[in-house]
């Protein structure tokens, strides 16, 4: 394909192919609270993490679901687990056990 | 005395000198088990508390008032102690007896292991001495007091309410076996020395059943059957001994001095863990004091289970169990036998997120974080005081104070900011350690098994810590304080709790209130009453401003707001009546006011209380009178 330099960056595009719904089936089955998520970024707009990193739940979230579980590593590597956003969380989700859960289903330290 | 029998045996003694061998060499190989499973600096430091003399008498007041007297259970439950300390004691004394008198009066039988059990079938009492009434009247006196114990322990196995408990432990079939013999031991005691009352003597326990039932027993060939009985009942109870739950009447001699010696839980089954749980007796203290248990699904969490299910290696359910517990510690703080619950459930959460965990973590930007230097002059900190920091002798008010107020005080602002109007008010040099955002403590990682990672926020707060110049490190949160006492070392500066340091203030007259005479209940968060055992400072400072009412449990039996980040798997829906059954506790004397000292209950309950819920340093603020000029 020839480069005309603007379209589509590689990482603009979602593949569908490539999302590992075993992988999020698992997740779900753990902790499925993960389905509840509506994005609203509370948790992100608390993060003791986040004021330091670019540890974002609600981008893990997302990212999860679209498969790209290799960009969470980078954010979910700084949560400190300090459980503010399960405080304020709307939907009521267990995000501490979903982090903890992710690092279980995922095998993020290999890739 | 003289003896009966001079052959000195029957074939009856058989079930119990097979039973006794048994479980006396059951228990050997445990023992040294145990021993081999500790480290070796473990094994150097049990070793030592044994030879030192502190300990050695620590070590026999506790086994003595623990494991024979439950000194602790008749304070909680006066009928369960004397159940339980009439059937230890007695049981003890009556063994005791028996080889007194081997001693006293045939003393070359003593290496029989069975003749001092069986003293009185094998001797008989002479008319011209009178010195075996004595004992006769002894044994018989024992016997009536374990009969009476025995007869508690079978109502409370049926009406558990009538002895004050809600729910006791569901039995396992070993367990019941054990149970069914351990009954049948002493009735059987009490009709075998009957029988042989009439021929070599007894007391007012067993001479007036061997006249009624003269008939019976004055025939022969039926004191054997009663012996053999007898015999048997101890026998089926030694040999499923160590299978059962009154194992842990021989685990506990060994649990009190390891205790004593202060091992750590360092493995969830072995070495000291594992004389942990087999002391454990599965008396189900542990399930009415579980917060959890007012949903009838998770009684089965209580710790007794846990305990259960470690011994069974059911990994599932332990797992389950472990991960599920809000680690508020009250089954640990009404324990009989002081099980460490929350840390060997903490070592079974490590052991498993060390072998399940695949997301490393990643703390490097901890180290770019700065000290906050522009609070200083905001907070009014000058040069002369910093000098000054730590000359003015004991006044905590004069000593410049480092304030951490933790993350989820941050959600609740109120705690930051009543905080700082009170140290304004009472004159103190303080900087705030975490005002753009603060490192967390490192205890929610701890609680979730992820030790090393801990360890790193520890590391970078205690940075930030040291470079402040405080005295004092003041902090509002009770998860943090708990950390911050437990595994920081930080040298020459000290660790106040929000609570206690208010307290001192008032005590130095630095702070001026007045008494807005509001009824007021206090609420124990878990980690600054049983975890660190602070229940008066917040109580006294309180009762200046208010009028202090009771909750129905309070101090050390405190209830869970329910909030806990110590549970990783309790959901949302089940952590709400948790923290309902919390707020009828609390509001059991109808209080205007409900008191707290941690960001997290004062989140948790202000979601569902019908009565005010208010932050201990918020009241405190609301009451300061302006008599006392500020500094700032």
């Amino acid at each position: 394909m020839i480069d005309f330099g603007y379209g589509l960056t590689p990482s603009a595009t979602l593949k569908i192919e490539n999302v590992d719904n075993p992988l999020f089936a698992e997740l779900h089955r753990r902790e499925p609270d993960v389905s509840k998520c509506i994005a609203c970024g509370s948790c992100a707009a608390s993060c003791s993490a986040g004021v330091f990193t670019q540890m974002n739940l609600r981008k893990v979230i997302l990212s999860l679901q679209r498969g790209r579980e290799k960009e969470t590593l980078p954010m979910l590597q700084h949560c400190m687990l300090c459980g503010k956003c399960l405080l304020v969380c709307p939907r009521g989700i267990n995000t501490r056990h979903l982090i903890l859960s992710i690092g279980k289903v995922y095998k993020l330290e290999d890739k | 005395m003289r003896e009966r029998i001079l052959a000195a045996y029957d074939p009856f003694v058989l079930p119990f000198v097979f039973g006794m061998t048994f479980v006396l060499g059951y228990c050997l190989i445990a023992l040294v088990k145990v021993l081999v499973q500790l480290t070796p600096a473990d094994r150097r430091k049990f070793a030592l508390s044994l030879i030192t003399p502190t300990t050695i008498v620590k070590n026999i007041r506790d086994l003595f008032c623990d494991c024979l007297l439950h000194v602790k259970l008749w304070k909680r439950n006066p009928v369960l102690g004397y159940m339980h300390s009439s059937i230890a004691f007695g049981w003890f004394m009556i063994i005791l007896i028996g080889h007194i008198e081997t001693v006293l009066y045939i003393p070359e039988r003593l290496h029989k292991l069975y003749y001092p059990i069986f003293f009185r079938y094998f001797m008989e009492e002479q008319n011209e001495t009178l010195q075996g009434s004595f004992f006769f009247f002894l044994m018989d006196f024992f016997l009536l007091i374990i009969l009476s114990g025995i007869t508690i322990a079978i109502i409370k196995r049926f009406r558990s309410k009538i002895v004050g408990m809600r729910r006791t432990t569901k039995l396992t079939l070993t367990d019941r076996i054990g149970l069914y013999s351990l009954w049948a031991i002493f009735p059987l005691r009490w009709i075998a020395e009957g029988f042989t009352a009439g021929v070599a003597g007894g007391s007012f326990m067993t001479v007036p059943i061997n006249w009624l039932l003269h008939n019976f027993m004055s025939k022969p060939e039926n004191i054997t059957v009663a012996w053999w009985l007898y015999s048997l009942a101890l026998g089926t109870f030694m040999t499923v001994l160590p299978f059962t739950r009154y194992m842990h009447i021989p685990a506990e001699m060994l649990l009190i001095p390891m205790r004593n010696a202060g091992l750590p839980v360092r493995h969830t089954r072995k070495g000291f863990a594992l004389t942990m749980l087999y002391s454990c007796p599965s008396c189900g203290v542990c399930i009415d004091a579980c917060p959890m248990g007012v949903q009838k699904k998770n009684v089965k969490d209580a710790t007794v289970y846990l305990v259960r299910n470690l011994k069974r290696r059911n990994n599932r359910r332990t797992l389950e169990n472990a991960e599920k517990c809000l680690m508020c510690g009250k089954c640990a703080a009404l324990c009989q036998v002081q099980m460490d619950a929350c840390g060997l459930r903490l070592a079974y959460r490590t052991t498993h997120e060390q072998r399940s965990n695949h997301l490393p973590a990643d703390f490097g930007y901890l180290a770019a974080v700065e000290p906050d230097v522009s609070a200083a002059g905001k907070t009014g900190v000058t040069a002369a005081a910093e000098a000054g920091a730590g000359s003015s002798g004991t006044s905590v008010g004069a000593q410049k104070v480092l304030y951490y107020a933790g993350c989820m005080s941050s959600l609740t602002p109120v705690i930051s900011r009543s905080v700082q109007k009170v140290l304004t008010s009472a004159g103190v040099d303080y900087e705030l350690m975490d005002k753009d955002g603060s490192i967390c403590c490192g205890r929610p990682l701890m609680l979730a098994g992820h030790q090393e990672e801990a360890r790193q926020l520890i590391e970078a707060n205690r940075r930030l810590i040291e470079a402040s110049g405080a005295r004092i490190l003041l902090v509002s949160c009770a998860i943090c304080y708990r950390i911050f006492k437990e595994k920081y070392d930080l040298s020459g500066i000290t660790v106040m709790h929000y609570t206690e340091y208010f307290n001192q203030l008032l005590k130095e007259g630095r702070l001026h209130v007045s008494n807005g005479h509001q009824t007021l209940v206090y609420h124990d968060p878990c980690d600054l009453g049983r975890g660190c055992g602070i229940y008066d400072a917040p109580r006294e400072a309180l009762r200046t401003v208010g009028q202090l009412v009771p909750a129905l449990k309070e101090r050390k039996e405190s209830i869970c707001c329910g909030g806990s980040v110590g549970s990783l798997t309790l959901r949302y829906e089940d952590r709400e009546p948790i923290t309902r059954g919390a707020i009828d506790n609390l509001t059991a004397n109808n209080p205007e006011q409900i008191i707290t000292a941690c960001p997290l209950c004062l989140k948790t309950f202000g979601r569902f209380s019908p009565v005010l819920v208010k932050d201990f340093a918020e009241v405190l603020a609301e009451h300061l009178t302006p008599a006392q000029p500020t500094q700032a």
